[in-house]
C-alpha cells in the first residue's frame, strides 16, 4: 500500500504543481487576482501531496518494506533506526523526492507570506511551479522511488557505512535547503523580471529565503568538512573535490547575492547585478546536482553509459538557466538606470565583493570542469588540485578579506575613507603586531601563516570595532551585529585553517600492545586492540592512552568496523578536542603479531574551523530573524505610504 | 632525502583514489609509487627529474598542479583574464554612478 500511496502522491503533485506553474504565471498580469490565488492553493497542496509521498518513502524505510526496490537497494533490518530514517534520502531516488519536497516547503512559504504583493508573489510560484514540474517529471520517469520487487527479497542490500554516521546523514537535508532557497531567490528575479517590477522590492522579498538558503548551504559545507575530517583519517578538511566545490560554487554566489541584494533594497543599486547572480546562484545549485548525481565526475564515459538521468538534467539546466537569461535579456530595458554614489561608498565596497566573490567562483568552476572539458575534448587528462586553487583562489579570497572591514564602516552614497581608516586603524596595528610575532617568534618562516593569522586578526578586530562604534552611535540593530558576527566567524575559520596547516604535527609507527608513540609532548600507548560488535557491524577497537607527563589524560578509541550487510569496511577516528586542539588517532592494517599501524596526528586550532563556520550561520540567522521581526512594522508602513 | 620525498609526494595524486595524494592515500598503488620515489632520488634525480620520470609513465594526470602547456593557458591564465575584464565592468560601474551623482545635484 505504501508505494502506492507514495506514486498517487506524486501524481497528484504533479498535476498540483502544473496548476501552480499555469495559474501563477497567468496571475501575475495586472487582473489576475483569481488565477493569483490558484497559484497559492496549488502551492499548498502540492506541498501536502509531496509531503505525502516523501512520508511515504520514510515510512518504507523504518518498515524495512523490502517489496520497494529502492528500500531493498538500500536498506537493511540491523539498521540503527536514525539511519534507517536518514537512508530514505541517502540514495539517488530518495533525494531528489527531498529535493522536491524542500522546494515544496519553500514555495508554500512564498504562498502564506505573500511578500511583495500578490502579482510578485504569483509570478514567483509560477516559476517555482515549473521547477516542481520538472523535477517530478524527472522523478517519476527517471527516478522513481516507488518501483516494486517482485519477489521482496528476506533482507535488503544495507546502506553505505559511511552514511551511516550523524555528520553525514543530515548533510543532504542541509545542502538541499540551501541549493533549494537559491531556487526561490531565482523564482523571485524571474518573477521582477516577468511583472516588469525590477527594482527594490523584489530584493527584500526574497531575502528571507536568500538568508535561509546561504545559512543553510554554510552548515552543509562546514558539517560536510567536519565529517571528511572525521572520517577519512588523515586529518584533511578540504580537498577541492569537485562533490565539496559543487557546494562551494553556489556558496560564493549566495554570499555575492546577499550583499548585492542588501544595495538594491537599500539604495535600488545593483539591480542587474542582484537579478543575474539570482539566477546564476541557482544555475549553480543545478549543476551541482548535476555534476554529483550524473556520475560524469567519475569519468565522462561513465556518464556516457547511463546517459538518461544525466541527460534529463542537462536539458532542464539548459532551460532553466537559457530561459532565465532569455528573460533578463528581453526585459533589461525595464530594469531602469543605475543608481548614483560616489567612488568612496558602502556600494563601491559591494561591487568589488560581488567582483571578487564571483571571480572566486568562477575560478572553482574552472578548475573543476577544466579536466572534464579536455577529456571531453581531446582525450588528454589532468588534475586540477589543491596548488592550482592555492595559486589562483587564494590571492583572490585574500584580497576580499582584506576589504571586507571597510564596507561596514562605509556610508551609503558617499563614505568617507580616511574616516573609516582611523577607525578600523587599532583592528590593522593588532593585525600588524600579530604578523610579526607570528612570523619571528611562534612559527619562523611561515609568511603564509603569519599573513593568515594578520588576516584573521584585521577580520576580528574590526568587527569588534564594528560592533563597539555602532553601540556608541545608538546605531546597533540585530543586522548590523548579526554581519559583525558573521564576518568574525570568518575570521575565526580562517584561524583554524591556519593553525592546522601551520603546525600540524604528525607520527606514525607500528606498536604492539604496550609500546607507545611519542607525539608534540603526549605519549599515546596502545594498551590493547579488541574485537567488539555493534548493531550492525563487527569492529576492530584500539584502546590508546593518551599520556602527558606519565599520567594518563585520555583513552582514545579508534576502531576499524566491518559491515557484513553491505560488505564494506570503514575506519573510526578517534579525536580528542580541548576545544582549541584536536588530538587525532587512526587504526591502520595489522602487520601481524599483534601489532598495529598506529597514525596520530595534533592539529592546532583545528575546532576553531567549524566553530567559525557554525558562527557566520548564527550571524545569517540573526539577520534572518531582524527581517522577519521588522517585517510587520515595514508592511503596515508601506500600507501607511500607499 | 625523506623530506624531498614527502614534499614530492605530496604533489603527486593517487592514480587510483578520488583526489588523495600519493602522501595521504592508503592503497597499495600510491605504497609502490612511494617506494619508487625513494628509489629515484636515491639514484640521484632532481625533484623535476622524478616527477618527469612518472609523468613519462603516467601522463600529466599524476600531477596535482596541472602543468603548463598550449592546452592549459586558458585554465592558468583565464582567472587573471577575469579579474582584469571584471575589474574594467567595476570601474565602468562605479564612474556611471558617480556621473549620474554629479548630474543630479547640478541643475544645469
Amino acid at each position: 500500500m505504501t508505494g502506492e500511496i507514495g506514486q498517487l502522491a506524486l501524481s497528484l503533485a504533479l498535476a498540483l504543481a502544473i496548476m501552480q506553474a499555469g495559474a501563477g504565471l497567468f496571475g501575475a498580469r495586472a487582473n489576475g487576482a483569481r488565477a493569483a490565488a490558484i497559484a497559492s492553493s496549488s502551492a499548498l497542496g502540492l506541498f501536502v501531496f509531496v509531503a505525502l509521498a516523501f512520508g511515504a518513502l520514510i515510512f518504507a524505510f523504518l518498515k524495512s518494506d523490502f517489496s520497494i526496490l529502492d528500500v531493498a537497494q538500500n536498506s537493511h533490518t540491523a539498521k540503527p533506526l536514525l539511519y534507517k530514517f536518514t537512508g530514505a534520502w541517502g540514495n539517488h531516488e530518495g533525494s531528489m523526492l527531498l529535493w522536491v519536497f524542500v522546494l515544496s516547503v519553500y514555495s508554500a512559504f512564498i504562498a502564506i507570506a505573500q511578500r511583495g504583493g500578490e502579482r510578485l508573489t504569483s509570478a514567483a510560484l509560477g516559476v517555482q511551479g515549473l521547477l516542481a514540474v520538472a523535477f517530478l517529471l524527472f522523478i517519476i520517469f527517471t527516478s522513481n522511488p516507488f518501483l516494486r520487487l517482485d519477489p521482496p527479497p528476506f533482507e535488503g542490500a544495507g546502506l553505505n557505512p559511511l552514511l551511516q554516521d550523524p555528520g553525514l546523514a543530515f548533510h543532504p537535508p542541509m545542502l538541499y535547503i540551501g541549493y533549494v532557497g537559491l531556487s526561490a531567490a531565482f523564482a523571485y528575479a524571474a518573477a521582477a523580471l516577468i511583472t516588469r517590477k525590477a527594482d527594490g522590492e523584489w530584493a527584500r522579498a526574497a531575502r528571507p529565503f536568500m538568508l535561509a538558503a546561504w545559512i543553510a548551504l554554510t552548515l552543509g559545507i562546514t558539517l560536510g568538512s567536519w565529517w571528511a575530517y572525521y572520517v577519512l583519517g588523515w586529518g584533511g578538511f578540504w580537498f577541492w573535490d569537485p562533490v565539496e566545490n559543487a557546494a562551494l560554487m553556489p556558496w560564493l554566489i549566495a554570499t555575492a547575492l546577499l550583499h548585492s541584494a542588501l544595495a538594491t533594497e537599500r539604495t535600488g543599486a545593483f539591480r542587474t547585478w542582484t537579478l543575474l547572480l539570482s539566477i546564476l546562484g541557482f544555475s549553480l545549485s543545478l549543476i551541482g546536482t548535476f555534476l554529483v548525481r550524473s556520475g560524469v565526475l567519475t569519468s565522462v564515459h561513465a556518464f556516457a553509459n547511463d546517459p538518461e538521468r544525466g541527460f534529463f538534467i542537462l536539458i532542464m539546466l539548459a532551460l532553466a538557466i537559457g530561459g532565465a537569461l532569455t528573460l533578463f535579456g528581453w526585459r533589461a530595458p525595464q530594469i531602469g538606470e543605475g543608481s548614483a554614489f560616489q567612488p568612496v561608498s558602502r556600494e563601491t565596497a559591494l561591487l568589488l565583493n560581488n567582483l571578487l566573490l564571483t571571480v572566486a567562483a568562477a575560478i572553482v568552476f574552472l578548475g573543476t570542469l577544466y579536466p572534464l572539458a579536455l577529456d571531453a575534448l581531446t582525450g588528454q587528462k589532468i588534475s586540477v588540485g589543491a596548488p592550482y586553487f592555492a595559486i589562483t583562489f587564494a590571492p583572490v579570497f585574500v584580497a576580499l578579506l582584506i576589504l571586507v572591514p571597510f564596507g561596514p564602516r562605509l556610508g551609503w552614497r558617499r563614505g568617507d575613507l580616511k574616516s573609516a581608516l582611523r577607525t578600523l586603524a587599532p583592528a590593522l596595528g593588532a593585525a600588524a603586531v600579530v604578523a610579526v610575532a607570528i612570523f619571528a617568534i611562534v612559527a619562523p618562516h611561515s609568511l603564509s601563516g603569519a599573513l593568515a593569522f594578520a588576516l584573521a586578526t584585521w577580520l576580528i578586530g574590526a568587527s569588534a570595532i564594528d560592533l563597539f562604534r555602532r553601540n556608541r552611535e545608538r546605531a546597533l540593530n540585530w543586522g548590523g551585529a548579526a554581519s559583525a558576527l558573521a564576518h568574525a566567524g570568518l575570521g575565526i575559520t580562517l584561524i583554524g585553517i591556519a593553525g592546522t596547516t601551520i603546525w600540524r604535527s604528525e607520527a606514525t609507527d607500528v606498536l604492539s600492545p604496550g609500546k607507545s608513540l611519542p607525539l608534540a609532548g603526549y605519549e599515546l600507548r596502545l594498551r590493547d586492540v579488541v574485537n567488539v560488535q555493534g548493531p550492525n557491524y563487527f569492529a576492530t577497537r584500539a584502546y590508546v592512552d593518551a599520556m602527558r607527563n606519565g599520567r594518563v589524560v585520555a583513552t582514545l578509541t579508534p576502531e576499524k568496523r566491518l559491515y557484513p550487510a553491505e560488505g564494506q569496511a570503514a575506519t573510526n577516528t578517534a579525536i580528542r578536542t580541548t576545544g582549541f586542539s584536536d588530538l587525532y588517532v587512526a587504526l591502520g592494517d595489522e602487520r601481524g603479531h599483534g601489532r598495529w599501524v598506529i597514525r596520530a596526528y595534533i592539529n592546532p586550532l583545528a575546532p576553531f574551523i567549524w566553530f567559525g563556520g557554525g558562527l557566520m550561520a548564527l550571524g545569517g540567522l540573526g539577520s534572518l530573524f531582524s527581517r522577519l521581526r521588522l517585517r510587520t512594522v515595514r508592511t503596515a508602513a508601506y500600507a501607511a505610504a500607499e | 632525502m625523506e623530506a624531498r620525498a614527502v614534499a614530492l609526494q605530496k604533489q603527486l595524486r593517487c592514480l587510483v583514489c578520488q583526489g588523495e595524494s600519493l602522501d595521504e592515500s592508503n592503497a597499495p598503488l600510491a605504497a609502490d609509487l612511494r617506494g619508487v620515489i625513494r628509489e629515484r632520488i636515491a639514484a640521484g634525480n632532481s625533484d623535476q627529474q622524478v616527477k618527469q620520470y612518472l609523468v613519462d609513465r603516467y601522463g600529466d594526470f599524476i600531477l596535482m598542479k596541472p602543468p603548463l602547456k598550449n592546452e592549459t593557458y586558458l585554465l592558468w591564465f583565464a582567472p587573471l583574464g577575469l579579474l582584469v575584464i571584471g575589474g574594467a565592468i567595476v570601474t565602468a560601474v562605479v564612474l556611471g554612478a558617480r556621473n549620474r551623482a554629479g548630474r543630479s545635484t547640478n541643475p544645469s
